[in-house]
């Protein structure tokens, strides 16, 4: 049985596109979030990702074809169900999808190599071992390959997040403030847009604090850049971090680049990529140095604030609790209204409460209207 | 005699000197054991001390003297056979698989052969392919039999005690190699148990299973290995049948990798045999794949360069150990 996958809206005003490339041949392995294809949109070259898991049947549409969206693109067997590859695949497909997309992944015959010491210790941390790389025997995936993604408590990551916190709060004089703000005009704006896209186009709230953090910091100057060697240094981009708590302990915080220019498709893109590539341990270490800021959400864990602590060298980070419905007063009137507590630690080398406290308005004021956004 | 230094050779005659003097129904006999001292000189000695009663030579023909052994232990007597080379051994192979082995079964458990055989086995000396052959695995295959290997001082002090101690027929292999060998005898040897696996060395990283005097090739391989921070763990077998799975499943549980090192030839080994076990019971502690270093599957040959060559030595055990951590070298 093939399930169809269609060519996805890549934005909300995206009507048709161009497959420019495959990365993916016939037989082909394939797991949700996996880059299958390169399309060519109004906005540029974007890559496609599968929502599905299985193994690639049939290329239906070949590159430099344009086709609207909802157009069946390939058909995909599901991984259990999975016939042999077919020997004879659609011949340009197949050559430029095994030249371009296998170089990092198996090739689509061959058996991911994994030990089984390692295959037991991968289901106990709940890591994924097909989007790890082997460093053992013929390329076989080891313990130490599963662990390196997911160090338990004992591991390096406890070690290096109590290293880097313990500096942090030796070195740098923090000041917190909070403000709780009335979040119900962007709470009814994302629910009305979600209820209009497609499952894989949906935004979380999240994405609009990150947004609004980035547009924030090109507002103000002491919040986004770096402290070092005595001096701050303002960071010309933008790059929020966000914080991506990993399922067997330990976070980390990976960067989406050039924040403040991505429009909010986009950015959700690479919040979502960033979070099943940091869960998978496939972030590169430049997007673990790159962020300017941090947004820390304890939204999920329902809490209302957050006292997040800086990352050095950086100077400012940005809590954010959860979106609750609570009394809230408007018009002289006492409404159920959905608020959020926003906080903001930053360092008093560089900034003072009064500039804090106007970063903080500022990237409030961005929520108010999350249409510009 | 704790701390004292001596051979293997030594060891071996201390331990044959004790039972004769422990238990008057013990004898020695065999091809040049008594008036020759041995062909590798462990029983030199003996005869004048203990007489032609107890130390008794026998014509060159196994299967006479091997079977007049197993008859002695059914009489009640507590005979030593020792034969000359394990290549020789085949000649009486009828007497030990066929009757020493089957008896205890056959009679229902009324009739035990408490016969212990010695022979030497293995390379290392320049005796070529009739003398140097390590057939330990076609004993070890065959039920009524206990097989041990000593490959400590130690054990080659204290492992006949605990044979004759056996109701059941207990063949003894003595590594040629490390008749010359010395080394430091400790109180361990009074305590010495036939059964069980022995862990040599600890080590984290990788477990390296064998006997007999591979165990040594071994120990210079773990030290070449440590060098480059590989800690290899080493497990002396010492009895080959029965096996001590728990020992090795043990180790390989803590250190995932496991490379077996067998004097014997690669194909239907015990090598064979301790990494089938592995996989069975021990699959999921797998982090690579089981491997070996064995004999090569030639006759053992005579000239220097080419005997060691043909054995499991250290440089092919650490180019084993490498591969299992990693393609590159």
């Amino acid at each position: 049985m093939s399930s169809e996958f269609r060519l996805p809206a890549l934005g909300a005003d995206m009507d048709d596109g161009t497959i420019l490339e495959w990365h993916v041949a016939p037989g082909s392995r394939v797991k949700r979030g996996d880059v299958v294809a390169v399309v060519e949109t109004d906005k540029g070259a974007i890559d496609v990702e599968i929502f599905m898991d299985g193994v690639v049947h049939e290329l239906v549409v070949a590159p430099g074809t344009r086709i609207p969206v909802g157009t069946v693109i390939a058909t995909i067997d599901a991984e259990d169900a999975a016939p042999a590859p077919s020997l004879t695949p659609s011949p340009a497909p197949a050559g430029e999808g095994r030249g371009e997309g296998s170089s990092s992944s198996p090739s689509s015959t061959e058996r991911l190599k994994v030990s089984p010491a390692a295959r037991r210790r991968a289901r106990e941390l709940h890591v994924d071992v097909e989007a790890l790389t082997g460093t053992g025997p013929g390329g076989a995936i080891t313990v130490e390959d599963v662990e390196r993604v997911q160090p338990t408590e004992k591991g390096g990551m406890r070690e290096a997040i109590a290293a880097a916190m313990s500096r942090s709060k030796r070195e740098i004089p923090h000041y917190y403030l909070s403000t709780t703000i009335d979040v119900t005009p962007a709470t009814e704006w994302l629910a009305a847009h979600n209820a209009a896209a497609p499952v894989a186009e949906r935004l979380l709230f999240a994405a609009l604090i990150v947004k609004s953090v980035a547009l924030a910091c090109r507002e103000l100057e002491g919040f986004s850049g770096f402290h070092r060697d005595g001096r701050y240094e303002q960071s010309t981009a933008v790059h929020v971090g966000v914080a991506v708590a990993l399922r067997g302990g330990g976070l980390v915080a990976p960067a989406i680049m050039d924040t403040a220019d991505k429009p909010l498709a986009a950015l959700m893109d690479d919040f979502r990529a960033l979070v099943t590539r940091a869960r998978a341990g496939r972030l590169r270490a430049s997007e673990l140095a790159a962020p300017t800021i941090i947004l820390t959400s304890l939204g999920e864990a329902s809490v209302e604030a957050v006292f997040p602590i800086i990352q050095p060298p950086q100077v400012a980070i940005v809590g954010a609790g959860a979106v609750v419905e609570r009394p809230w007063v408007v018009g002289g009137k006492v409404v159920p209204r959905q608020v959020l507590t926003l906080s903001l630690g930053a360092d008093h080398r560089v900034t003072d409460g009064r500039l804090g406290a106007q970063f903080l308005a500022r990237i409030a004021a961005r929520l108010q209207s999350p249409a510009s956004l | 005699m704790s701390g004292t230094r001596i051979t293997y050779r030594e060891a071996v005659k201390q331990a044959l000197r004790e039972a004769l003097h422990a238990d008057p129904r013990v004898f020695l006999m065999g091809e040049d054991v008594g008036k020759y001292g041995g062909c590798f000189a462990v029983s030199k000695g003996l005869l004048d001390e203990f007489g032609e009663a107890r130390i008794r030579d026998t014509p060159l023909s196994e299967s006479a003297f091997v079977g007049a052994g197993i008859g002695a232990a059914l009489g009640g007597l507590r005979p030593i056979v020792e034969v000359m080379t394990v290549n020789f051994s085949l000649l009486a192979l009828d007497q030990i698989v066929n009757t020493a082995a089957t008896l205890s079964h056959m009679s229902g458990g009324q009739f035990h052969v408490p016969v212990v055989i010695r022979m030497a086995t293995g390379a290392g000396r320049q005796l070529a392919a009739q003398h140097s052959h390590s057939l330990e695995a076609w004993y070890a295959h065959v039920p009524g039999l206990r097989v041990v290997e000593p490959a400590t001082i130690d054990d080659a002090r204290g492992m006949l005690r605990a044979a004759l101690a056996s109701p059941d027929p207990v063949i003894i292999f003595e590594p040629i190699s490390l008749y010359n060998m010395d080394g430091e005898l400790t109180d361990a040897a009074a305590a010495v148990r036939l059964e069980g696996a022995r862990v040599h060395r600890a080590g984290r990283d990788v477990t390296l299973v064998t006997y007999g005097a591979s165990l040594w090739r071994c120990v210079t391989a773990a030290d070449t290995l440590a060098a480059d921070g590989i800690e290899a763990e080493i497990i002396d077998l010492r009895s080959l049948r029965p096996l001590d799975d728990a020992t090795v499943l043990a180790s390989v549980h803590r250190t995932r990798r496991v490379v077996i090192v067998d004097e014997g030839w690669r194909t239907g080994s015990l090598a064979a045999e301790v990494g089938l076990r592995i996989v069975e019971q021990g699959f999921y502690d797998l982090d690579a794949p089981v491997a070996r270093v064995c004999a090569e599957e030639v006759p053992i040959p005579y000239p220097k360069h080419l005997e060691d060559a043909a054995l499991p030595g250290p440089e092919r055990i650490v180019a084993t150990v490498r591969r299992l951590f990693s393609d590159v070298q």
